[in-house]
């Protein structure tokens, strides 16, 4: 244990002088991801209920999952959602940073904050609010409903990360590419976007995953055939808990886990 | 690239304001086709401001901005056909050194051969042949500011606009770069905008110079004119080193001390100072000239490697310096602080402006 007694940082503190840290950091780190990764082996139990640890293993939930109409209809409507939320919430936030970024005028600084509030406003607030809206112009039930509901609540994240990554960019190459005969449009789509696509791509997977991983706004606004599968877990929870919810669990959190490992491997690309 | 696609450029009038302030204030400015033109003012001049202006980057209140014939103050940057270096360079880093020098040729549709062709003849012209492949960070400051003007002349522009393009190089490659510059100026006959802060570079490369504060343009000539004969003080003080004195008047004659410097000049300014370059100072009387004498003391003598900087204290008290080459006087021990000295001015070496500024 030679690295117990070598510095841990420029000081002279060591790494055995900081052992209580990185105990402490271990175990806030499982209290964080336990409850997340409890469901897992719950989901290839063999019991009728849910149960920890389980007796035996089977995948019957998991059949059970892949085999019923109901869940499959609302897996295919939460990844069509999340997809149609991405395709919409990406290029509207990318848009409204450049611009407000661009402009850097006071009644931009102003806008921006006008345009993050879905993130910072209770999301049950604008579940209700959707809900009554939709409610007189048929947007209930519907897939349009909860896009443009998911949109609202994904573009600001897309805002927040496109803005980041403009301020470590050099804007006089847009100048200097109108200069040597490029358009606004033309130097923006060669010169500027190939420079943050990868905070570009960031900001999608994050707004897909904004959208799949939402229950609140569902709840309110989708149901019949376009149920979010959010939705249906919700429902299913509160009806009659069996070990799908655990499965379906299980394949969220790995959805969600690889998207968020793409993110940091893609930002890690970024630095270097 | 030849002298016959130059373009004049006739700027009139041209006004542009931020609230109270003035940025440019009824600029008018001819740059003559092929001219190496270079805009020298401090910070905030205006001077990059009249240049945005000519790029189109910036909308001036009003005026007019012509290019040969054509008027061009609506007209976007980018159909413009206006070169542009930008002092940050602002090379694409997600392309490589052809790509950045090709973008301008790849807009306008060249075909991939001439395009080619083209980009390996700029790349000679700016001294980088072979380096095309690499990337944007595999390059030294000099090489990226040669890429950066590559790019910017690689279209064959009527018009170049360089806003500060050495300033962030050091001192040895800057002054190598300005040569370098010039040179390509010849070649290319291209008609040039350059601003500056630096005097000396001003000095160095411009076929005119036009001095720029405040908004305003306060003379516009080549660059012994501006040197040997400012407009004002603030050219007299900008350019150059410079000792400022004021005059008297008396009997259609300027005075300084009971010596006689010039007859009054002709204009409508009531006072008059005289301009005294350090260099045209002499601490050796001069045989044959008419002479100005400044008897004072020694304040300070300062050894600079290829000349000495010697700052009197007048017995009027006003402050004088003076700059002699280092083997002009055999040794500097003489010159101790407290000294007496006479210094001696030719007459013809007299500069003399209107206004005290006091």
């Amino acid at each position: 244990m030679n690295w117990l007694s070598k510095p841990a940082s420029d000081t002279q503190i060591t790494h055995s002088n900081r052992l209580w840290l990185y105990l402490l950091a271990a175990v806030i780190m499982l209290l964080l991801v336990i409850p997340t990764f409890i469901v897992v082996p719950m989901s290839f139990s063999d019991a009728q209920y849910l149960e920890f640890p389980p007796e035996k293993w089977s995948l019957r939930w998991y059949q059970e999952y892949f085999g019923s109409v109901k869940w499959m209809r609302a897996t295919s409507t939460s990844l069509k959602v999340g997809l149609l939320t991405m395709l919409v919430a990406t290029p509207l936030g990318t848009m409204a940073a450049y611009a407000l970024f661009v402009s850097g005028h006071r009644i931009a600084r102003a806008l921006f904050v006008v345009l993050i509030t879905p993130m910072i406003v209770p999301v049950i607030l604008i579940a209700i609010g959707a809900f009554y809206v939709y409610g007189r112009t048929g947007l209930n039930n519907s897939i349009i409903g909860l896009v443009l509901a998911h949109t609202a609540m994904a573009t600001p994240l897309v805002m927040i990360v496109i803005t980041a990554s403009l301020r470590s960019y050099d804007l006089n190459q847009e100048l200097v590419a109108r200069s040597l005969g490029a358009n606004r449009f033309t130097a923006f789509m060669s010169i500027t976007l190939p420079q943050i696509k990868f905070s570009v791509i960031t900001a999608a997977l994050l707004s897909f995953l904004t959208s799949f991983d939402e229950v609140i706004i569902s709840i309110f606004v989708s149901g019949g055939v376009n149920a979010t599968l959010t939705k249906h877990m919700f429902a299913a929870l509160r009806d009659y808990i069996d070990p799908t919810i655990a499965a379906i669990s299980t394949i969220m959190v790995f959805i969600s886990t690889l998207l968020l490992l793409i993110v940091q491997w893609i930002g890690s690309r970024q630095k270097s | 690239m030849q002298n016959d696609t130059a373009l004049p450029i006739q700027i009139s009038g041209l006004t542009k304001q931020y609230g109270d302030l003035y940025a440019l204030n009824r600029v008018d400015l001819t740059v003559k086709s092929g001219e190496f033109l270079t805009l020298l003012g401090p910070s905030g001049s205006g001077k990059t401001t009249l240049l945005m202006a000519i790029a189109g980057f910036n909308r001036p209140d009003c005026g007019s901005i012509r290019f040969g014939d054509t008027e061009m103050i609506l007209t976007p940057p980018h159909r413009r056909d206006v070169g542009m270096v930008f002092q940050s360079y602002a090379l694409f880093p997600h392309m490589t050194v052809a790509e950045n020098i090709g973008f301008p040729l790849k807009l306008r549709k060249v075909p991939p051969a001439v395009r080619t062709k083209k980009i390996e003849d700029a790349l000679e012209t700016v001294q980088l042949s072979g380096l095309g492949h690499r990337n944007i960070d595999q390059l030294s400051g000099g090489q990226r500011q040669r890429v950066a003007l590559a790019r910017a002349f690689v279209f064959a522009p009527r018009i170049l606009l360089m806003d500060e393009p050495l300033s962030a190089l050091d001192k040895k490659l800057r002054e190598r770069m300005q040569i370098e510059l010039k040179q390509l100026h010849r070649k290319l006959g291209v008609t040039t905008v350059y601003v500056t802060h630096d005097q000396r570079e001003a000095l160095t490369m411009s076929d005119r110079i036009a001095v720029i504060n405040h908004g305003e343009l306060i003379q516009v000539d080549n660059p012994e004119g501006i040197y040997n004969a400012p407009a004002n003080e603030f050219v007299a003080d900008f350019i150059g080193e410079s000792t400022i004195l004021p005059l008297q008047q008396s009997n259609g004659s300027l005075y300084y001390e009971s010596q006689v410097v010039c007859p009054t000049p002709e204009t409508n300014s009531s006072t008059y100072s005289l301009v005294i370059r350090p260099e045209r100072l002499s601490l050796q009387k001069p045989d044959n000239a008419d002479l100005l004498v400044f008897n004072g003391t020694v304040k300070e003598s300062v050894y600079q490697g290829e000349t000495v900087f010697v700052l009197i204290t007048l017995d009027d008290s006003n402050e004088i310096s003076v700059r002699y080459g280092t083997n002009a006087v055999s040794s500097t021990s003489q010159l101790e602080p407290d000294t007496r000295v006479d210094t001696f001015l030719r007459l013809s070496d007299v500069i003399v402006i209107p206004g005290t500024g006091q």
